[in-house]
């Protein structure tokens, strides 16, 4: 029993209040990382398997759809009509539907979407592959540059309240998040292009001019972030004040606690204290509510990008849904679903690299 | 900013509370009165008022067929026509008023949906925790990462949305988990309280404790959280009629826009106002009610107004 005891005692050189490590085992299975992989990959499954549901088997789904239209409309018979099928959803409807479905989850696992019913011969991993990038690309970027303006609005309206900078940007940002972002698109166009006729629209919209090659130069990159401005500015205007109203009132929050107080009383610098003491601590909170926007934005896109010709996810999930292509709409579903998991994921890490009580206390509560 | 003052019925024209007692004030009177006090608030208040008479009172005055002169399409603003003519020869304000119908229709129908379900939930898992609450946890978890505005539109897609309340009852049941979320974490620090305990002690069984003590103690919040949820459904659904991703039938604020957008009207000058009077109707209605939100939020929760 003595013996027990002293083994389990600090050995020395560590911290006298460091845990007794636990074994391996255990340890992986506590792990947050591995927890949070874990429940990602169980949304995603549930979400592949909710689109399987809604295609293949509920009333009216696109399958029988698909069939009756080309009976109707083509004189088809049954059998072919179902083969035809069969082909663009990449399903054998000779086998039970259990058997279809682990062949579905196999086939998304290898990146197999199927066919496109629209354009044939291509797959749809090929054409969300040409389109997605698009995407990633002006919502990233625009979504970086919104919120670091926000923050510095915020962190500065929260240092001044009542001031001039803090009406101003409270007044004009509820009024432009009053302005669904789609109809602040056409505005810019309405207004920007034809009326006042300060923005080449014809010539701005599209992903790029004609004639530019996707290449690592300065000519593409420019002309890229050319074609993107006009959705970007979109995205931008109508995020900023969120952000700058959130991070207002997380740094109000931080502003009145304790160890600012403290850590004014100890006379350090204010620079110091703007940045580590209440800048640090007022972001935390902020990057939760990024991958939640970022799903926002990303839905908002099949609109905006309809209104500038911007070839991303979002006008080809408006095209495919225009043109019934409805392999294509599942599968960029599934990667809309799966790009905003991954932005969750990447937010929690890094919550919980900065914030050690998330990791731990969720691995201890579970 | 006028400071914290102890809420009296100054407000103009108010007749006199029971004994001049502040206590004496219905609540909503003085919601009312703090509402109208705060110059933001009135803006929004007036907004969302006005547009609500135009819309559901306006049909009525001018009826719901709109005569069309195809002869006169596109006719620019006149003394009589005072909004033009769109592409059919009908008149623009006319199409405006009885337009907004069905956005409002729409947008409220959700929401309480939506409300109803996530207050529902929420209390309940806040309330018993447990299982449920985790199950409820994990659904939402599953509901918010797909994208609801992507959803909708696929929905749409496989599925003829025919009826505009049907899309309705689809937006408010696609919309509920961020609510509920929030309901439950309130639920969680009020079921502390001393009044549920009490109500615990007298036994009176936990469909009142929930429905009658913890839910109307939240009546301020899930107020808000009610105008915040008619304007994300306004948001959604006037989306979706503008893509063409709805059906096209009737007429109202989206619908026109998308038929001047997919017409081309921002390119006529005389046609302008076709496109910009529904866009104008829209925000100024999304404007009054995140106003209206905003000041509410202010007038409830008191800590805010210090800060």
């Amino acid at each position: 029993m003595t013996a027990d005891v002293s083994t389990s005692e600090a050995p020395p050189g560590s911290r006298p209040h460091a845990r007794p490590r636990a074994p391996l085992g255990h340890r992986i299975y506590h792990s947050f990382i591995l927890r949070r992989l874990l429940r990602s990959l169980f949304v995603v499954w549930v979400v592949a398997s909710g689109v399987f549901l809604m295609v293949r088997l509920l009333p009216g789904n696109p399958v029988d759809v698909y069939i009756n239209q080309q009976i109707a409309l083509y004189g088809k018979s049954y059998e072919q009509a179902a083969a035809e099928a069969s082909n663009f959803f990449r399903f054998d409807p000779a086998t039970p539907i259990w058997r279809q479905y682990i062949d579905y989850l196999v086939g998304l696992v290898q990146g197999d979407m199927g066919t496109s019913i629209a354009t044939p011969g291509v797959t749809v991993t090929e054409k969300i592959a040409q389109h997605l990038p698009w995407t990633l690309y002006s919502v990233g970027l625009a979504l970086l540059i919104s919120i670091t303006i926000g923050l510095i609005l915020g962190m500065i309206m929260a240092y001044r309240r009542g001031g001039v900078i803090d009406h101003a940007v409270s007044i004009i940002g509820s009024g432009f998040h009053a302005i669904p972002n789609y109809l602040l698109a056409i505005l810019i166009v309405v207004v920007g292009a034809v009326q006042l006729e300060i923005i080449d629209y014809t010539r701005m919209r599209g992903n790029m001019s004609p004639g530019v090659e996707p290449e690592f130069s300065l000519r593409f990159l420019s002309d890229i972030g050319y074609h993107a401005t006009l959705p970007m500015i979109t995205y931008i205007l109508t995020t900023v004040g969120t952000w700058a109203l959130i991070m207002k009132a997380s740094t109000t929050q931080v502003l009145g606690e304790d160890y600012v107080t403290v850590a004014k009383a100890r006379g350090l610098k204010e620079s110091r204290i703007q940045t580590n003491y209440v800048g640090r601590n007022a972001l935390l909170p902020l990057i939760a509510q990024i991958a939640t926007q970022a799903g926002f934005i990303v839905g908002g896109a099949i609109f905006v990008e309809q209104t500038f010709s911007y070839e991303g996810v979002g006008l080809l999930l408006f095209e495919s849904i225009n043109t019934r292509d409805y392999p294509t709409i599942q599968g960029v579903l599934l990667v809309v679903t799966v790009t905003v998991v991954l932005a969750n994921l990447a937010a929690d890490l890094i919550n919980a690299a900065l914030d050690p009580r998330i990791r731990l206390g969720e691995g201890g509560a579970a | 900013m006028s400071a914290a003052a102890p809420p009296t019925a100054a407000g103009t024209g108010v007749p006199a509370p029971v004994a001049g007692k502040a206590v004496g004030v219905s609540p909503l009177r003085r919601l009312f009165n703090e509402l109208t006090r705060s110059t933001s608030g009135f803006i929004g208040l007036c907004l969302v008022l006005a547009i609500l008479l135009v819309s559901l009172v306006g049909p009525l005055v001018v009826g719901t067929q709109v005569p069309g002169d195809a002869a006169r399409a596109w006719e620019g603003p006149s003394a009589q026509h005072w909004l033009g003519l769109e592409g059919s020869g009908k008149d623009t304000l006319h199409l405006l008023v009885i337009g907004g119908q069905t956005v409002l229709m729409v947008g409220f129908l959700a929401a309480s949906i939506t409300t109803v379900i996530a207050v529902a939930i929420g209390a309940l898992a806040g309330y018993f925790g447990g299982r449920f609450d985790a199950l409820m946890l994990q659904l939402t978890d599953i509901v918010m990462t797909v994208p609801q505005i992507v959803l909708l539109a696929v929905v749409g897609a496989f599925y003829n949305l025919d009826s505009p309340v049907l899309l309705g009852v689809i937006i408010g049941i696609l919309t509920w988990p961020v609510l509920m979320r929030s309901i439950r974490a309130q639920v969680l620090s009020l079921k502390e309280r001393e009044f549920v305990e009490a109500a615990q002690l007298l036994d009176v069984g936990w469909v009142r404790i929930v429905f009658g003590e913890i839910v109307p103690n939240m009546a301020s919040y899930i107020l808000i959280n009610f105008i915040i949820a008619v304007t994300n459904a306004i948001y959604a659904m006037v989306g979706l009629y503008l893509l063409g991703l709805a059906p096209q039938k009737g007429v109202n604020w989206g619908i026109m826009i998308n038929d001047a957008w997919t017409k081309g009207a921002m390119f006529n000058p005389d046609a302008m106002p076709y496109i910009v009077a529904p866009v104008t109707m829209i925000v100024l209605l999304q404007l009054g009610l995140i106003l209206l939100t905003r000041t509410l939020e202010e007038i409830l929760n008191p800590r805010l107004r210090d800060r």
